[in-house]
């Protein structure tokens, strides 16, 4: 089951860059929250902070508290590894392991951290590729086929089947869709709206149509600045803030 | 206007493609040359016999080079034993970690010892093993090469990692996966065909070294089989026998220096082949 995560003063620096200033933010368990705003506002950086990510960065820095469940992120007794398990991510580019089979990228999250039972390992494999509706396509040749060698929207599924295989309770997409065609990018849509039954995500996006068709909740980014967060639908149709209506309506950004 | 220039670009277009033939051309025939030529001096002093005997006496015609090939053997495997992880492990290290200013000095000492003559890490070898052990060794010609293979497995190992995506990194952190897992099952593993070929390349450069071997190993006219006796090796038996007033041991010199070449491309062979097959994918 997901749980909910709580954003409190998070600050984001690359250097001397101040990316992401004082988020504050309640992200709702088991319901999809959306991240929009313009090109360089902040937005990935701040899901990566979710999971710890930001700090891989050479000179990267992170300050203010985020609680996964009970858990703090950036507690003293916190490991990044640990973390990162919870909260899985899907990345803008789709990123399979090229040297691994299909099967093999669906497993490595849990082989790779010692989980051996192979019976287990079945089961996990195929329940996260159905999961992520990728199943049909690739049961006959899961262990032949390796998993650079299918297109990008499924290679953007497998990533999902992957991440889903950790059984983490909240997901982070970052542009899932970005690279795929429409027919790819609705299937990820409808993966996303069964998704969140169990799990919490968050997902960053570009498109205004899919935020406000897959999210219960709104965030409007700008200049690093949370501006506005609320109900999507009030968001879209009644906005706040001056700055989220000419956001939504195209009038900049 | 554009159709009044096509007849420049295309010449531009032969001239160039002329050019990189020439190139490729120059650089094939002095390999071909030596290759040919050795082949042409060496291949009739290439039998059986030369294959499994010992050298014979001065004087008496015939013996062969046995001993020198097993020596061979044996101080390249002892080298490969010290270069080959020290190598990918600094590799490792200079790619992943090294981003600050000790992976610089790592960085810029391999490249030194990689300029540094071999007859100079021959000297060290001698001065760190030879002179503890007090007698030469095919250990210490071992440690000889496999220092000299450290600088070139470590920077092409470095450079075949940075190679690999960031995202494929971030796929694995994102996963839970530890660092060191990730550099294990990730990372090296989408380099290894580079890294392979680094590996082989330093092998097959050391392979050839004599002047490491001369006070190190020393050389051996007879069976040896304790790493920490002198030992024959091929170049040094090459070395001593071209040098020498005798015809029959240029003839054998010169099937020396085939069977080194021969040797050196099996073993590439059997690598590649060993790689393709997977048999260096494992570790997950």
């Amino acid at each position: 089951m997901g749980v909910g995560v709580q954003v409190n003063q998070l600050n984001a620096w690359f250097g001397a860059t101040h990316a992401v200033h004082e988020i504050q933010m309640d992200i709702t368990a088991n319901h999809a929250t959306a991240i929009i705003g313009p090109s360089g506002c902040g937005k990935s950086t701040f899901v990566r902070c979710l999971n710890r990510m930001h700090e891989t960065i050479p000179n990267a820095r992170v300050e203010g508290t985020v609680k996964i469940g009970d858990t703090h992120v950036y507690g003293n007794g916190t490991s990044a590894v640990e973390i990162r398990r919870r909260v899985g991510m899907v990345f803008q580019k789709p990123n399979p392991f090229p040297t691994m089979s299909v099967y093999d990228n669906v497993a490595a999250g849990l082989k790779l951290n010692g989980y051996r039972s192979h019976r287990d390992l079945d089961e996990i494999v195929e329940r996260s590729l159905r999961q992520a509706a990728l199943w049909d396509e690739v049961k006959d040749l899961l262990k032949k086929k390796s998993g650079a060698s299918l297109s990008g929207g499924q290679q953007q599924r497998l990533c999902i089947a992957r991440a889903l295989a950790v059984e983490p309770e909240v997901m982070l997409m970052d542009e899932p869709a970005s690279a795929l065609d429409p027919i790819s990018t609705s299937k990820i849509e409808d993966l996303i709206f069964e998704l969140k039954q169990n799990y919490t995500i968050v997902i960053v996006t570009h498109n205004m149509q899919q935020a406000a068709r897959v999210a219960e909740f709104t965030a409007f980014f700008l200049s690093g600045k949370l501006i506005e967060f609320d109900k999507t639908e009030k968001i879209f149709t009644n906005p706040g803030d001056k700055r989220t209506e000419d956001y939504i309506t195209g009038r900049f950004g | 206007m554009i159709q009044s220039k096509y007849w420049w670009r295309s010449l531009q277009d032969k001239l160039m493609v002329g050019l990189a033939t020439g190139a490729t051309l120059v650089v094939l025939v002095p390999l071909v040359a030596i290759f040919g030529y050795l082949i042409y001096k060496g291949i009739g002093s290439l039998d059986w016999n030369f294959l499994t005997k010992i050298p014979k006496p001065v004087g008496e015609v015939g013996g062969g080079m046995a001993n020198a090939i097993v020596g061979s053997g044996v101080i390249l495997f002892i080298a490969s034993l010290i270069g080959v992880p020290m190598g990918i492990g600094t590799g490792v290290y200079l790619a992943e970690f090294g981003k600050k200013r000790f992976g610089y000095l790592v960085r810029f000492t391999a490249d030194v010892l990689n300029g540094v003559p071999s007859i100079v890490i021959g000297i060290v070898a001698w001065s760190l093993v030879v002179v503890t052990q007090k007698h030469h060794s095919a250990l210490a010609g071992g440690v000889a090469l496999g220092i000299m293979m450290v600088p070139i497995i470590s920077r092409s190992t470095e450079e075949m990692l940075l190679m690999v995506p960031q995202s494929l990194r971030e796929a694995a952190w994102g996963l839970g996966i530890s660092q060191w897992r990730t550099t294990l099952s990730i990372t090296l593993r989408s380099a290894s065909s580079g890294i392979i070929t680094a590996v082989m390349l330093s092998f097959a450069r050391v392979a050839g070294e004599t002047a490491p071997l001369m006070f190190t190993t020393l050389g051996n006219q007879f069976w040896n089989f304790n790493i920490n006796h002198e030992t024959a090796a091929l170049p040094l038996q090459i070395y001593t026998y071209a040098n020498s007033p005798y015809d029959d041991w240029h003839r054998q010199a010169w099937a020396g220096a085939l069977i080194l070449i021969i040797l050196i491309l099996i073993s590439m062979s059997l690598v590649r082949m060993a790689a393709s097959r997977g048999v260096f994918k494992g570790g997950n």
